[in-house]
């Protein structure tokens, strides 16, 4: 065990912190109110201005457009730009997700077309996994796919696709065989967006925004050269997506809470119960102590786990604790920052009296939805059940 | 970056695992608990034969001079096996607290017998009103006697002398002084005893400041997080076990989510408390500069971790939870014991804000600590 930054990663996180120094905008913040288009174009920029500077896709390799750094590294990049207050990048999805999906599961040809785009924000990325009717039994999702000739006709409906509304590209689950038990039929297709029969409908969520979109597929073709992985083994790519969503999507999260909480302590320090300062009443103490705690226990655990990824080059399933740790602590956090604030907390940015800009009734809202995307609890706590204890199926 | 156990760490775990399980079975366990006397003489010796009450302790003494983390593993290994006695007052207790406090002569003295399973100690730190503050320890020396009481002293039955946490400094007392009343305060945990001390003029030898306490006590809190660690797993796995194997309306209960869905919270409480107690051991190591507030982490989450995965474990078990012969409860007993040892949740609350909330709102912490 040696908790230590070896002297590679350390003067990797040198390198990095004197660039982000450098070049992290610093108007971020103030963008909260602009237009979801706008702010988008904006992060799309500074993931060019990232990509130029060699630090997209650290662990990717090189030939298709990465630094070819270890796991570990990345787990470090991930942390100093949540350090630096640096803007995430623009291609969530297609940095996280689908471009470890298609390292571990693509052609040749898949790779070198897809992969340097994913890491220079040419193309962005949307995932084309849930249904109306196929929520957390994703298996039993019903848009088909049928072979005409050199290409696959889809037909169906997918909700709740993150940057749906302004993907190039989506990475798709397809039934390509309903003849077998569910999860046998399935196949993953790479769909261009901008194929003749799609088409997409934003979808307004809680927090007034629409980060998602709905995303209709009318007879539209797709070449058979894009499936990834093989045809009716579409289950073990999507599973092999989302393992990589709940194990090491988190890395620069626990940052970003501890920024919070800090914050959040500051305000204590400033607002008044009981006649003392808030930072001084046992209750408060108690409550944001416990927060505190909490984001250190999820460092932790995710250290931990990097240790395990980068040993074993693969998340497993004990990943789904990762995920119901952040998302059930940051419901946790955002409550505890309205108790501390009162009505304060309630306030957009557009009110004079706003705090933060209106951050904190904004994250209420939206931590609302961080125990059902991804992945909701109830299924974590399936999968913990069944794959790791080894406990019998429910379902 | 590396936080996983190298070659020689997983090599000790095994070992350890199979030497309590060889020598320290459940039935032993039980054994000992229901003749209310929890020290085996004949087990210690063994325990002392490969180095275990000595790991920590330099060569010199005849320890085996190991680290922190090797001593987090090996309480975890004792906790799993849920070994009975004195092993955690004596050495990441008592132990501890003369390595840190005593000098090179006393050291000698004192901490070699350890070593060499020859003598057992414990810490006498609480008082009547029993609050985990070292500030409330008010017991005074005058011309090196005390005179007082100490509530709450782990296995002084069975300590062969015994470290007393005063207010002008930590002393050293033999078992055998003059003055020293020991009497037995029955209580929840089986597997170890409470007892109450009284000193009348007992002879007292002075070991240190009072002030040096504080690092032998976080390391004593990390090693006591690792064995309620080792009693959280295995509690997590007779509830697994019993789950997959008891069947209600024809199939295994363990298939039905309201039972799976408590096993899953138990792994998570049980693997974030062992993440909180190996991070703690390795800053108490490297002397990291979050050292004491991620002791008092670890202390805080497996407090409240230890309480919840033995209230899942025993509902989950049903009425056979609730049995006497059922081992669930001897775990369920030390867990309440260890929730409270050296501070329990609430109390390692407030010891994180005075590190952390502290330091952001007025820029220093109460007791002058870095975080």
């Amino acid at each position: 065990m040696d908790l230590n930054l070896t002297s590679e990663e350390m003067q990797f996180r040198d390198e990095l912190r004197s660039w982000l120094a450098a070049h992290v905008p610093s108007d971020w913040a103030e963008r909260r109110e602009e237009s979801l288009e706008s702010r988008f174009e904006y992060l799309r920029a500074w993931q060019r201005k990232l990509f130029a500077g060699g630090w997209a896709g650290v662990s990717w390799p090189k030939q298709y457009g990465g630094r070819g750094a270890s796991l570990m590294q990345q787990v470090i990049f991930w942390q100093e730009l949540a350090l630096a207050s640096a803007p995430p990048m623009a291609n969530t999805l297609g940095l996280g997700l689908i471009g470890p999906t298609i390292i571990a599961f693509g052609t040749e040809a898949q790779k070198t077309r897809f992969l340097a785009k994913i890491l220079s924000a040419e193309e962005i990325w949307c995932q084309g996994f849930s249904e109306p009717n196929a929520g957390s039994d994703l298996a039993s999702l019903q848009t088909e796919a049928r072979l005409d000739g050199n290409s696959y006709v889809v037909n169906g409906l997918k909700t709740w696709n993150s940057y749906g509304w302004v993907a190039d590209w989506c990475e798709l689950v397809v039934r390509t065989d309903p003849n077998v038990p569910k999860h046998k039929g399935l196949t993953v297709l790479l769909v261009d967006m901008k194929s003749a029969g799609i088409s997409v409908r934003p979808l307004r969520q809680i927090t007034g925004e629409s980060e998602f979109a709905e995303v209709s597929f009318r007879d539209v073709r797709v070449p058979a050269e894009n499936v990834v992985g093989n045809v009716n083994q579409g289950w073990n790519v999507a599973i092999g997506t989302l393992m990589h969503e709940r194990g090491t999507f988190g890395a620069g999260l626990q940052i970003t809470f501890r920024r919070n909480m800090e914050r959040l302590i500051e305000l204590a320090g400033s607002l008044r119960r009981n006649g003392r300062s808030a930072a001084q009443d046992p209750l408060v103490r108690q409550k944001l102590a416990q927060c505190y705690a909490e984001i250190e226990v999820m460092r932790w655990n995710q250290m931990r786990a990097f240790s395990r990824l980068n040993a074993t080059g693969v998340p497993g399933p004990e990943g789904s604790i990762q995920k119901i740790f952040w998302s059930e602590l940051n419901q946790r956090l955002q409550q505890a920052a309205q108790e501390l604030l009162g009505p304060y907390g309630q306030l957009a940015g557009s009110s004079r009296h706003s705090v933060d800009k209106g951050t904190w009734a904004y994250g209420y809202l939206r931590s609302r939805g961080n125990t059902i995307e991804a992945g909701t609890s109830e299924i974590q706590r399936n999968i913990i059940g069944h794959f790791v204890l080894g406990l019998p199926r429910s379902y | 970056m590396q936080f996983g156990l190298n070659e020689s760490q997983e090599i000790l775990q095994q070992n350890a695992r199979q030497f309590f399980a060889g020598e320290c079975p459940m039935t032993h366990v039980r054994h000992l608990a229901e003749s209310k006397q929890p020290y085996d003489p004949t087990l210690w010796s063994k325990m002392a034969t490969q180095g275990y009450t000595g790991i920590i302790f330099p060569e010199k003494y005849d320890g085996l001079g190991l680290g922190k983390v090797e001593l987090i593993l090996l309480m975890e290994e004792a906790g799993r096996a849920l070994l009975p006695g004195p092993f955690w007052s004596t050495v990441a207790l008592a132990g501890a607290v003369i390595d840190a406090v005593a000098s090179d002569r006393q050291k000698a003295r004192y901490l070699t017998p350890i070593c060499r399973g020859q003598a057992r100690s414990t810490l006498a730190l609480l008082e009547a009103g029993a609050t985990w503050d070292l500030a409330d320890a008010k017991l005074a020396a005058a011309d090196g006697r005390l005179t007082g009481e100490k509530l709450f002293v782990l296995d002084a039955d069975v300590a062969d002398f015994i470290v007393v946490a005063g207010q002008t400094g930590v002393f050293l007392v033999e078992a055998q002084a003059p003055g020293l009343s020991i009497t037995p305060m029955p209580a929840l945990d089986l597997t170890r005893n409470f007892d109450a001390l009284q000193f009348k003029d007992t002879p007292a030898e002075k070991l240190g400041e009072a002030t040096n306490l504080a690092p032998a006590l976080n390391l004593a809190t990390a090693a006591l997080v690792a064995e309620m660690v080792g009693g959280m797993q295995r509690v997590l796995d007779l509830t697994v076990d019993y789950a997959k194997m008891r069947k209600q309306f024809g199939k295994p209960i363990g298939t039905f989510q309201a039972v799976q869905h408590q096993c899953a919270d138990m792994y998570l409480e049980t693997e974030s408390s062992r993440s909180a107690a190996y991070y703690a051991a390795w800053a108490l190591e490297h002397d990291a500069p979050d050292a004491a507030t991620a002791t008092s982490i670890a202390k805080m989450y497996a407090s409240d971790a230890c309480r919840a995965v033995g209230n899942r474990g025993i509902q989950i078990h049903g009425g056979n939870g609730f049995a006497w012969e059922n081992d669930l409860h001897l775990y369920y007993r030390r867990a309440k014991a260890s929730e409270t040892m050296l501070g329990d949740a609430t109390f390692h609350r407030e010891r994180i804000a005075r590190l952390v909330i502290d330091s952001i709102t007025t820029g220093c912490s109460h007791d002058g600590s870095s975080r």
